[in-house]
This record gives structure tokens, sequence and C-alpha cells, in this order.
């Protein structure tokens, strides 16, 4: 019961259920299931970017170029969708897969080989993906006439009572829990972000660790890409301006340690679910959406301050603080 | 974050002094400078012009007075990203004072005083409740920001008195603007602070090993607090001149300037694990970005295609000399 409570988790699950409880007090029906498979579908995107970054966060680093590394993928399927509309959507999403993975290597490469901070290196990319969309797509949006109806409909068909969109988020997690949980690089990359100078002597390589950590924020990112304009049916150089922040507090509000190897697959699902269970029950009860923003920084400094009181409680600070001395 | 095993050398003798200033940081951004300004006078028929060069320093003024305080804060080994969500939280405050009748003395004082008591709610969170201020200041980020959206939403002030015009468009001598004058004494101010006086050796101490300053004595949390009210201030004070200069405030004023303050100190030479820079350093990065972006815009480059430049040349010259190193490293071995 002891260990009940002080699972992170847990108190994630219990803070959206209160809520939903709450919103549902003033709008009855925002609880029902229907409602909150369709708040499930809207915030898919958001899990499976949350996902990435968590990946990256663990090993110590950030990745702020996410949300710029998605406008751009977006921005290469959109294009090659208007201009070879037969080209197969089950090859097209490998595609934006394979261009995300590209633009995060370049990120871990600077990272693990070159010795740059990761914090610099996606505050760079973040500038340069963007402006590589303007400079692809010339400035010109790809519309919703210009993309075909498989392109547009795949993630809306409907399987199993939901929509392949949610599917796509369902798979995401499956894939990230077996990661994380039951595979050498899912525990190497706790590892790292734990205690780097003790993983090397177990025989981890952390640089090689990160920049696979990169690569796959970035091909996260790239599916993120495909879906996103799918869904919102427009590629522009704007799509998902600043949506790196977002990310960031889903990871925040997950309880994923900003300082490294604290953070789990349910965390960072529960944190992206919060923010988006906050954005679609704001017009539900009445309350402007400029209130959205910030609800959701409250929600960060209250996780963050909360996240904090959790970490301190663990006996890992100890050496934490010899390491910082040796250092 | 450094390579595991590296421990820092100190050498049996000091460079010679000669070598180690044409070496230096500083050097090689004059150089960079300097290049950027033949460039810019070979592309472009307009940019030597006395009008042109004053228009120029618009560019960064605003964005380098930030930067100026950023600098300690990250040589400190903190980082403040809520800087562009204060100003626009400032300004929004500014204009709804100045709806109710506030003079422009008036709306100088509560954009300065907005903005410090941001700065002070970032420290408290951070030194008094010891959070990361990465995270912190994202979550403030969205807060400050977010409240200007409560405030403002898709509406925009802009009924300010004519005599607040003054600290955004005005001149004091000939070409010399207001905004300009202040960037350089503001320069002088942080230059001294951080390079002449104890308080400066503090912050670098603190930058350097926090626990072993702390041990020597120094207030390694309050100095952190100083610094996070300081850059709230200078982020207060770039608030009133944007205002002034634009005219209008709406919520979204100033979107993504943080990273390009702190693109500016990185490029400066301040290391953004802390423990070393220099503000000569962030001011003529400050002007270099100010160059680049005002001859691309010459030449008709779209903004977000400078963008493009502005990240190639953080991460080439933060690349270039540890490359540099590495190479001339390998030949001594």
């Amino acid at each position: 019961m002891n260990a009940l409570l002080k699972n992170r988790e847990i108190w994630l699950v219990g803070a959206i259920a209160v809520l939903i409880a709450v919103i549902a007090t003033r709008f009855p029906g925002f609880a029902a299931p229907r409602n909150l498979s369709t708040v499930f579908n809207d915030t898919s995107i958001l899990m499976i970017l949350a996902l990435g970054q968590m990946v990256v966060i663990l090993t110590r680093s950030i990745d702020l170029s996410m949300a710029s590394n998605l406008a751009f993928t977006g921005m290469v399927v959109a294009m090659i969708n208007a201009a070879y509309p037969g080209f197969p959507i089950p090859l097209l999403i490998l595609v934006a897969i394979g261009v995300g993975l590209i633009l995060g290597a370049i990120n871990g490469f600077l990272v693990w080989r070159i010795g740059i901070p990761p914090i610099v290196v996606t505050l760079g990319t973040l500038t340069i993906y963007r402006g590589a969309t303007f400079v692809i797509s010339g400035g010109a949006w790809v519309n919703a006439d210009k993309m075909s109806p498989d392109f547009i409909g795949l993630q809306r068909m409907q399987l199993l009572g939901l929509p392949v969109l949610s599917w796509f988020a369902i798979a995401t997690i499956v894939l990230f829990f077996v990661m994380m949980t039951r595979t050498a690089l899912g525990r190497s990359l706790y590892a790292i972000g734990v205690n780097p100078t003790a993983s090397v002597y177990a025989g981890i390589d952390v640089g090689r660790t990160k920049f696979f950590a990169f690569c796959i924020s970035g091909a996260i990112a790239g599916l993120a890409g495909y879906l996103w304009i799918s869904r919102y049916v427009i590629a522009s150089v704007e799509v998902a301006n600043g949506y790196e922040l977002n990310i960031i507090a889903a990871c925040v509000i997950g309880g994923i340690s900003i300082a490294g190897g604290i953070g789990s697959v349910g965390g960072a699902v529960l944190g992206a679910l919060f923010l988006g269970i906050i954005s679609s029950a704001l017009p539900v009860v009445n309350i402007s959406p400029f209130w959205q923003m910030a609800i959701s920084g409250t929600a960060i400094l209250l996780a963050v301050v909360l996240n904090a009181r959790g970490e301190r409680k663990q006996g890992r600070i100890i050496l934490k603080k010899a390491e910082a001395a040796a250092a | 974050m450094s390579a595991i095993g590296t421990t820092r050398q100190i050498p049996d003798r000091l460079d010679n002094p000669l070598r180690s200033l044409v070496f230096s940081w500083e050097a090689l951004l004059v150089a960079v400078a300097v290049a950027i300004f033949i460039v810019n006078s070979l592309a472009s028929p307009y940019f030597l012009d006395v009008w042109s060069l004053s228009d120029l320093t618009f560019n960064f003024t605003e964005k380098g007075l930030i930067a100026l305080a950023m600098a300690l804060l990250i040589i400190s080994g903190e980082i403040d990203l809520s800087v562009a969500a204060i100003i626009a939280l400032a300004s929004t405050l500014m204009g709804m004072a100045a709806v109710a009748g506030v003079g422009t003395p008036g709306l100088v004082l509560i954009g300065v005083g907005v903005g410090i008591a941001c700065g002070a709610f970032n420290g408290f969170l951070v030194t008094g409740l010891g959070l990361p201020s990465i995270v912190v200041t994202i979550g403030t980020m969205s807060l400050f920001r977010g409240i200007a959206f409560i405030i403002l939403g898709d509406q925009a002030y802009n009924s300010y008195p004519a005599s607040f015009a003054f600290f955004g468009q005005g001149y004091v001598w000939w070409v010399i603007s207001f905004e300009l004058v202040l960037f350089l004494v503001a320069a002088v101010i942080y230059g001294f602070v951080l390079h002449k006086t104890s308080f400066g050796r503090r912050v670098f101490s603190i930058g350097n090993n926090p626990i072993a300053s702390h041990f020597t004595g120094v207030r390694v949390a309050r100095t952190k607090f100083i610094l996070f009210c300081l850059t709230g201030l200078m982020a207060g004070i770039a608030s009133v001149l944007i205002t002034s200069r634009l005219g209008s405030t709406r919520p979204s004023i100033a979107q993504g300037y943080e990273l390009e303050v702190i693109t500016m100190v990185v490029l400066g030479g301040v290391s953004i694990l802390g423990g070393a820079g220099s503000i000569l350093g962030v001011v003529l990065a400050a002007l270099i970005m100010g160059m680049v972006t005002f001859g691309l815009g010459l030449l008709n480059v779209p903004g977000i295609v400078m963008s493009i430049f502005i990240g190639l040349l953080l991460i080439l010259v933060i690349a270039l000399p540890i490359l540099w190193k590495r190479l001339s490293r390998r030949r001594i071995a």
C-alpha cells in the first residue's frame, strides 16, 4: 500500500480522475466513454511525441527541435503526396519516419561526435529545420485539396471502435513500454541518466546511447509529422510552431526528471493526457481558450514542485552529491 | 555533461599573452564581425549609409540588453527561458495602465517593476525551492505569456502617450538612438560588474563549482536570486523599448526572443555549462547577429531563412573550436 502511494503514476491517474470529475460536475457528458475516447484520440500525437522526448530527457539531454522536425517531415510527405497521389501511404509513413530519423541522427551526431551540449545543438537545429521547411516549400502551403483521400483518411478509419490515429498511439506506447523495460537499450537509457560514470564501467557506450536516443526522438517526430499533417490537413511553415514546449511540459507533468534517469512510459502518456484533457475541457466548461497557456504553465510548475519533493525522498541523492563533489 | 575521464589540467606555464589574445574567442568574433561587415557592404549598395547602420542597431539592442544579464545567469549555471514571456506580460500591463491614463514615467516604472517581479518569482522557485531552472522557466514562460493572453485575448493595446515613443524611437544625438546608448551603457556596467567586482568573481565561482563556492562562504542561492532579478529587470527594460518602438501590444509580442537571446549569449563564448564567458563576447555576438539579420534583410531574404543562418552560425561557432582543438591536440601527440 505504501509503495502504491509513492508511485507517481498512481498520483497522476488520481489527478486526472479528479480533473475529469470536476469537469463532469459542470458538464456530465464529458466523462462519457465516447467523449473520453475522443479526448484520447485528440491527444494521440502529443502522447507519441512525449514518448520520444522522454527517451532523450532520460539521458540528461533535451530535444528542442522535435516540433521543427515535425514541420519539416510533414511538409516533405505532404509535398510527395501532392506530387504523386498514387504513392502508397504505408510507404509514405516509412518515409516520414526515415526523414525524421535522419534529422534526429544529425542532432545525435553533433552531440555524440562533436560534443556540443544537447540544448545548444537542438536550439540551433530548431531554427534550421523550420527554416529548411520554408526553403523546400518556398513558403507555400499544401492544402487539403492537394492531398489524396487516402492520405487524409487513413487515420480517421475506424478499427475496433477506435480511429486508426488512436491505434498509432497505442502501438507506440506498447513499443516504448517493451523497449524501456525489456531491452538492453532501454535499460542503458536509464543507466546513463542515473550515473554516466558507472555506466561506462558497466560497458555502456554513453555517447552512442545518446545518439540512439536522438534517433528515436527524431523518428517519432517524423511519424508525428505525417499524423499531424493528415489530421489538420494543412502543411505550412508555421505547423506546430512552439509545440516543443508542450512536449516537454507533458514530460515534466508526467514526472520525468529533467536531470535524467527518472521517468516512465506511463508517466509520459499520463502527462500528455493531462494537458489534452485540459485543452479539450476549456471550451466545454466555457472558459476562454486564452486561459489554456496560463493553466498549463501552472500545471508545469506544480508538477515540478511535486516531483522535486518525490525525488528528494530517495536515497539516491547521496550518490549524486558524492559524484558532484568528485567532479 | 563533460566527457568521462577528462579532468581539468592546470598548465605548468601560461600561454604567451599575445598568442592567447590573437587566438581568443573575442578575436575570432571580431574577425567574423569584420568579415560580415565587408560581405554586407559588397552585397548591398544600401548597407554603407549612416542611417542604414543606425537602423541596424535596432536589430540587436533590445535582445542584447537581455543577453547581458542572461550571460551572467548562464555563467552561474542557470538559464531563463521566460524572458520573452516577461516582455509580453510587462507590455500588456503597461498597455492596461496606459488605457487607464497613467503617464509615461508611470508606464516605465510598471514595465521595469513587472520585469523585476517576474525575475524574482523565477529566482524564488529556483533558489528557494531548489528546482531546476530550465523546467521552472519553461513553466513561467507559459504562465507569464498565458496571463497576457488572458488579459488581452485577440485584442491589442495601442493608446500610448506620445512622449512614451521616445524610448524606442528617439535619438540622443544625430543617428545615435536612445536604445543604442542604453545598450552601450548597460554593456559597460555589466562588463565592469562581471569582470572587475567581487560579485562577478562569485558568479564565475558558482558556475565552476557551486559546492566549493558554498564552502568558501559564497551565498550561492542569494547570488543566483539576484541574477534572476537582474534578468527580469533587463527583460522589463526591453519590454519598455519594444512597446515604445512598436506603439502597440499584442500577447504574442517578442515571441521566440528567448532563443535568440540565448543564441547571442552562447555565440558570445559563454559556456552553456556555466563558469566561463565575457561581456565583450556577448556584445560582439549581438553585433554579429544584428548585422547578419540586417544584411540578409537588405537582400530581401525572408526572416525564416535568416534563422537558418543564425542556427548554423550557432552550431558552427561552437563546433569549430572543438574540432580545431582536437586537431591540434592530435598533431602534438
